[in-house]
């Protein structure tokens, strides 16, 4: 941990600062102007008003084709958590935006049903009434008994605090996609299954009603057809025009591009055969008309046996009939996996957004820090792949066609420079391309979307032009696939570059405060979470969803044209540069909020407004050069370690051993008052899976420490012990007390390596060399028997290694300590009272000791001679100089740095997936005792 | 109260300031055996020898064949100039076997399993290229463990140490007997040899338990009950004999002590080593000097340890290594005594004590000698506590550090911190260099 937020609070006071030693500014991402009610006495984090829910809730629902919209479960699935919050009201808000405009049907020229397969759109809302915002992710799942096959989702973020949805619209956006992609890869697995029994089903019929026509034509020597015959012989026909139908149908949805999917875990069940989908699906008009062939069933199908039943001619559609349940449309074990991930979304997104930007900051500053970030803090979480990772690559993609794309927006006509970027939006939503192919059933509801469109716009126009009383308003940022176009027109218009969910909240802001109920729909870009991964030249029709369009009839082309520039060439070529536009489009709706350049700009521009702090601190992203560059992150040493991490990691998310490790060391009283202190959000924040539990040992750690430093005089040298490697051991009766000791003393110790701590809180056997290998602080028990003799003869035995704090007679006995760093670290007089507070205090200057030692460590003339013939000698005293004036360290001090830079070279030279042999660096120092 | 020199723990002259747990025995470690410059192998009780990196204390391989401790190693290192060199080491054991190993790739290279009794010891005359291998008779062996001759059964007890002496002849410690065996090439073959027993030597009252070969001309033995005989290489007779250094009252120079029993225990000659001018002696709990020219103990650490030093080795820099069954290894540093014009040694802090009278003359006597001789000693610079028990052998490898075995089940090896963190410093600047790291810097 580098900062938190109440830390962060504080940064800008200048009295603060100096008293404090002088410290160099901080970095530019940390910092944020004060709250400007701080003044008032309001607390910055209070609850928004007048939101009837207590904390932050997923919420699924669905547009019923019998009821409506309607709310089908919460996460957490918890009454309290939703409160008074009408979440039948707020269905229907949600589904209400739902702007995909999912098409299904006969497309005229076809001869078949087509299955469109729609992307899903990601809108953000906000209901001032309620006092709800909510990140709205809209899918669309198949099912052979709804109407047009397709029945509407959504899953809905909801919280209080709009700036978070916001802010976190990224990282929602990334989470809920793969949400979404295993709930709908569920339902392509459950759909073909339907398809399969449905065929059989109608094969069986047919074979039914064949054998009665041919009866019928036996049993009749007349000349002419009677009714009957001639009905039997329709029903025959529309049985087999219904087999076509749905043998296209099914092979429609198997030919349906595989994804990959990032992570693994969603999809166990991924065929090897993906890479070869594409073009399977071209190959397969003709087999899979088969619905019988083993080869592709194998994929979709795993049904033991079907009795085939027969089907009524008319099975017309009744309301009476129950519809599939979502876990019945998804696999169940898609479906659980789907709410596995939706409760992770859930907890990470847990807390106020000034934390989560923190920590988001902080996590990916520690990235950075690849060489030294393993000394002190956590860096296990630092596997989980942040959501932006995945996009990185695009990016500069992006960045490269944005100049081409800003040339051919240039050319698109312009309205008003405020409204121009709505209408445009409009202008370029795919749908409209869409809806001019469709037949004359569905353009009403379209229409109708349109016309609200209108509307609002209308409205909007309005708005701006004074008008005050307003009942409802849409505004349109942009919706999907024209996402990118119109992002472009608006900075054109505006900003330069400007990162659209911001810009469109600064823009909407003051606006807003007037209409009584909005509903914002940010920049939603299509497939986001399908280009990046699909996007790669294997796969040529990945993007094009539909690869037996062009084959079936070339008149038909359903590739999303979202670049009016961009002509449709029928190579692969040309296609694929399509593609890579609208990637890149893409990619800079997605990514702009990266640039930081920006934010100054916009920071400034709400303030003047209302003084409001619109824009809370941006979600750091590493530019590609620059700080990253300097040393290779350790991707592959982590790797050959994961199974330890995985596990540890595993254990800290997990509740109990969480628990038992708060027991372990609790301090009942520490732990209200920081509840009562920093829990300014109605949730605790975790920082990352299992944080919680993290933070809470954080906080206890750092007041067990504050008070050890208090309460011992000796604490100097016991710390700078810690510091040096020299392993310290706390001795004492009891158990809770040597405990709470060691955890106090815990922060102070530096990692060895990624994979553990070198703590161990109770040994009650003698301890061996080995210990002192793995081990930097041990809790031993003192006993009274003769095995405790032992114990105390092989402390004495080993006491050249060891510092011993005698927790019973209050004594310390150790080497030496004349420096400097340790004062600062650990000063008994400290006015710091927070257990967490210390805490951050103790790593900013652990942070300054580790950036000495990275420096100490990687200046090559301190090591190694200039020329060939220098002496030893004069590298020596060049490296004591370095460590005496460079970096001005006093006596021990020098060897504390010594010590880290040796874990860091250590850590530096090691081979990864190779553990390496721990090894035990000390010194000859003579040991003194102290006593209170 | 342990009359044991101590050191504090302030150790400027001890180098050692690192160290390395090596483990993977599972019973007491006894023998390390140098395989090259940055390899040794290490066996012990559970009959497992394991090859190891001296440098980074990698395991190499483990070796498994024997069923029953190791009672002997040697390395055999062929160094044909037709054929490539090839490190091999010959093992022991009590199962009766003798397996030859290729330290290049771990591998069992052949074994011996038809021994009528333990091989206690093995020798490889490197000259003749043949190896000795010594149990309750001697038998020759070629590279190819061909059985090239034997010698008719010597006794029960076994050959208890070996070593090679010039013109082809070995001497071997039996019982209380020396043999002296000639390698003779026979008629018949062209790789044949005979094995002839040549003298016997019986000066020893006691068991011989130490024998080493100092240079061409002279080796020396020692005995259980703290005899030291000098032997001329070549003829086989005795040069010179101490027999009753242990005893404090002959040597002056040292703190005379109260002793209430001499146990054999406590002078048995546990080791010997030499350097060509001295022997040194691992007698009891002590260390003793020998100088072969002065033919007298020069200096003597009576008490060196808490209990018997069974293993000491010299090391190039005048410093001498001793561990001891009580855990501890110990440097020492020959030390020549500042020559002081009067001797300050009050008579009567020895009346105190009732030693006066006996020490009287021994002081004078010393005196005498020590107007023409400079007096040596042996300081402690340094002790290396790591062993929960017995440290068996340890093995120094110069610039690398030191290996220690123990009973404990663990080998240690001991490095100098500084010169480990300026390598790593090196490992690491040369690693920046390959990932072209190091451009990036300024």
């Amino acid at each position: 941990m580098i900062s938190a937020p109440d830390v962060v609070a504080f940064t800008r006071e200048e009295e603060l600062e100096d008293d404090l030693y002088r410290e160099p500014p901080l970095p530019e991402e940390y910092s944020v102007p004060l709250f400007p009610f701080a003044g008032q006495g309001a607390n910055p984090w209070a609850k928004v008003a007048g939101s009837k829910f207590t904390r932050d809730f997923i919420l699924i629902s669905e547009f019923s084709e019998q009821v409506g919209p309607q709310p089908l479960l919460t996460i957490p699935d918890d009454a309290k958590v939703s409160g008074t919050f009408d979440l039948n009201y707020f269905s229907l808000r949600i589904m209400s935006v739902d702007y995909q405009a999912s098409f299904v049907g006969h497309p005229p020229g076809s001869a078949y049903p087509k299955l469109n397969f729609v992307e899903d759109s990601k809108v953000v809302l906000g209901d001032s009434k309620e006092g709800a915002f909510a990140y709205v992710h809209h899918l669309t799942l198949y099912d052979l008994e709804a109407r047009g096959f397709v029945r509407p989702f959504c899953m809905a973020y909801i919280s209080a605090d709009e700036h978070k949805i916001m802010q976190q619209f990224q990282e929602l956006s990334t989470e809920f996609s793969k949400a979404s992609e295993c709930l709908k890869t569920g339902n392509r697995k459950a759909f073909a299954n339907e398809l399969e029994k449905k065929l059989k089903d109608l094969d069986y019929t047919r074979t039914v009603l064949h054998n009665e026509t041919e009866q019928q034509k036996k049993a009749n020597d007349k000349g002419y057809y009677t009714t009957q015959a001639i009905e039997k012989a329709n029903e025959l026909a529309s049985v087999e025009k219904s087999i076509i139908e749905h043998q296209d149908l099914l092979r429609q949805i198997r030919s349906y591009p595989y994804r990959k999917l990032k992570d693994s875990e969603f999809h166990p069940y991924e065929p090897e055969c993906s890479l070869d989908r594409a073009d399977m699906g071209n190959d397969q008009d003709s087999a899979a008309s088969d619905p019988a062939e083993p080869g592709e069933t194998h994929l979709f199908t795993r049904v033991p046996s079907y009795t085939p039943k027969l089907i009524k001619a008319k099975s017309a559609k009744c309301f009476d009939k129950k519809l599939k349940t979502l876990e019945e449309l998804c696999d169940v074990y898609f479906f659980t996996q789907t709410l596995d991930q939706l409760h992770h979304i859930e907890r990470t997104f847990r807390g106020d957004v000034c934390y989560l930007l923190t920590e988001q900051i902080s996590r990916a500053l520690l990235k950075q820090q690849s060489v030294t970030n393993f000394l002190f803090e956590d860096v296990s979480f630092l596997d989980e792949k942040p959501p932006e990772k995945q996009y990185r690559g695009c990016q500069g993609l992006g960045q490269d066609a944005t100049d081409e794309k800003c040339s051919e927006e240039s050319l698109a006509p312009k309205v008003v420079i405020s409204l121009g970027s709505y209408k445009s939006s409009v202008e370029c939503v795919p749908i409209k391309m869409e809806q001019e192919m469709e037949d004359s059933e569905e353009p009403k509801m379209s229409e109708s979307v349109m016309s609200e469109h209108q509307e609002n716009l209308d409205y909007l126009d309005a708005d701006i032009k004074g008008s005050i009383s307003s009942g409802e308003s849409i505004e349109v940022l942009g919706t999907e696939k024209s996402g990118s176009g119109l992002t472009k027109s608006e900075s054109q218009a505006s900003l330069p570059v400007m990162p659209s969910p911001q810009a469109g909240r600064s823009k909407v802001g003051s606006r807003r405060t007037v209409s009584e109920d909005s509903i914002e729909v940010l920049s939603t870009c299509p497939s986001e979470s399908l280009i990046p991964e699909d996007f790669k030249a294997s796969y040529p029709s990945a993007i094009n969803e539909e690869p037996y369009a062009d084959d079936d009839e070339g008149g038909l082309r359903f590739t999303p044209r979202v670049n009016p520039g961009v002509d449709d060439g029928q190579d692969d070529v040309s296609k694929q540069e399509s593609l890579v536009q609208v990637d890149a489009a893409c990619c800079i709706g997605k990514e702009s909020p990266n640039f930081l350049e920006a934010l100054p700009e916009l920071g400034q521009k709400p303030c003047e407004e209302d003084g409001v702090v619109r824009i809370p601190p941006q979600p750091y992203r590493p530019a590609e050069q620059g700080l990253r560059g300097g040393f290779p992150s350790h991707d592959g040493l982590s790797g050959g370690l994961l199974p330890y991490e995985l596990d540890s990691r595993y254990l800290s998310g997990s509740r109990e051993v969480s628990k038992s490790s708060l027991d372990e060391c609790s301090d009942s009283t520490s732990y209200i008052s920081s509840a009562a202190s920093t829990c300014s959000d109605r949730t605790p924040s975790p920082a990352h899976l299992g944080g919680a539990a993290g933070e809470r040992h954080r906080k206890r750690a750092g007041q067990n420490a504050l008070r050890f430093i208090r309460q011992y005089p000796f604490a100097h040298p016991a710390i700078y012990s810690l510091l040096s490697g020299r392993t310290l051991v706390v001795l004492g009766e009891d158990e809770a007390m040597v405990k709470k000791l060691v955890t106090a003393l815990s922060i102070f110790v530096p990692n060895c390596g990624v994979y553990a701590k070198p703590v161990k809180h109770w040994v009650t056997s003698p301890l061996h060399l080995v210990d002192f290998q793995k081990w930097k602080l041990i809790g031993l028990q003192r006993a009274v028997s003769p095995a405790g003799v032992n114990v105390l003869h092989a402390l004495s035995r080993y006491s050249r290694y060891l510092s011993i704090l005698d927790a019973d007679s209050k004594t310390l006995r150790c080497p030496l300590y004349r420096g400097t760093v340790v004062a600062r670290l650990a000063d008994h007089r400290t006015q710091i009272k927070r257990g967490s507070t210390y805490y951050m205090h103790v790593q900013s200057i652990l942070t300054q000791l580790c950036s000495k030692a990275f420096l100490f460590t990687f200046c090559h003339h301190l090591h190694l001679p200039i020329s060939e013939r220098e002496p030893e000698e004069s590298v020596v005293s060049r490296r004591m100089n370095f460590l005496k004036h460079q970096l001005g360290l006093a006596n021990e001090d020098i060897k504390i740095v010594q010590y880290l830079a040796e874990l860091l070279k250590l850590h530096y030279i090691q081979e990864p997936g190779q553990g390496g042999n721990p090894l035990l660096r000390f010194d000859y120092v003579p040991s003194f005792l102290y006593k209170i | 109260k342990s009359s044991v020199q101590t050191i504090g723990e302030e150790q400027i002259q001890n180098p050692y300031t690192e160290l390395l747990v090596l483990k993977g025995h599972q019973d007491i470690v006894r023998f390390l055996v140098q395989v090259d410059d940055c390899r040794f192998a290490s066996a012990g009780d559970d009959g497992i020898i394991f090859l190891w990196n001296a440098q980074t204390g990698e395991k190499l391989y483990e070796l498994h064949g024997h069923t029953h401790k190791i009672t002997a190693i040697a390395p055999f290192s062929s160094s044909d100039v037709t054929e490539e060199k090839t490190d091999l080491i010959i093992t022991a054991s009590a199962d009766r076997t003798v397996i030859v190993w290729d330290c290049a790739s771990g591998r069992q290279v052949q074994k011996v399993s038809c021994f009528h009794s333990t091989v206690k010891c093995l020798t490889v005359l490197q000259r003749l290229n043949v190896w000795l291998s010594g149990g309750s008779d001697l038998c020759v062996w070629n590279r190819k463990l061909d059985l090239l001759c034997k010698t008719s059964h010597l006794t029960d007890a076994g050959i208890s140490a070996l070593v090679e002496l010039p013109k082809n002849c070995v001497a071997a410690a039996v019982g209380k007997e020396l043999i002296i065996f000639r390698l003779s090439a026979s008629n018949n073959g062209s790789e044949g040899w005979n094995i002839l027993e040549v003298k016997r030597l019986v000066d020893h009252q006691d068991n011989i338990s130490s024998l080493v070969s100092v240079n061409d001309l002279t080796f020396v033995t020692g005995s259980h009950i703290g005899e030291l005989i000098v032997w001329d290489a070549l003829d086989w007779t005795k040069q010179a004999s101490e027999c009753n250094f242990w005893d404090s009252s002959v040597h002056p120079d040292v703190q005379p002590e109260i002793k209430l029993s001499q146990s054999p225990q406590e002078t048995s000659v546990q080791h010997l080593t030499s350097d060509e001018e001295c022997v040194f002696a691992a007698v009891g709990k002590g260390i003793y000097v020998y100088n072969l020219q002065m033919k007298r103990v020069i200096a003597c650490q009576r008490t060196a340890h808490d209990s018997s030093v069974l293993h000491i080795e010299k090391l190039p820099n005048r410093q001498l290594i001793s561990c001891s069954e009580d855990g501890s290894v110990r440097i020492w540093e020959l030390r020549e005594k500042q020559q002081l014009p009067a001797e300050p040694v009050p008579t009567g802090f020895f009346n105190m004590w009732g030693f006066g009278r006996a020490n009287k003359q021994a002081n004078q006597a010393a005196k005498k000698m020590h107007e023409n001789t400079p007096v040596y000693f042996l300081e402690l610079v340094g002790d290396l506590i790591g062993h929960s028990s017995a440290v068996q052998m340890f093995l120094y490898f110069g610039e690398l550090g030191l290996a220690t075995c123990s009973a404990d089940h663990l080998i240690i090896l001991w490095k100098d911190g500084e010169r480990e963190s300026s390598l790593r410093s090196l490992t690491l600047f040369k690693k920046l260099a390959q990932n072209g790291d190091l451009q990036l810097k300024l």
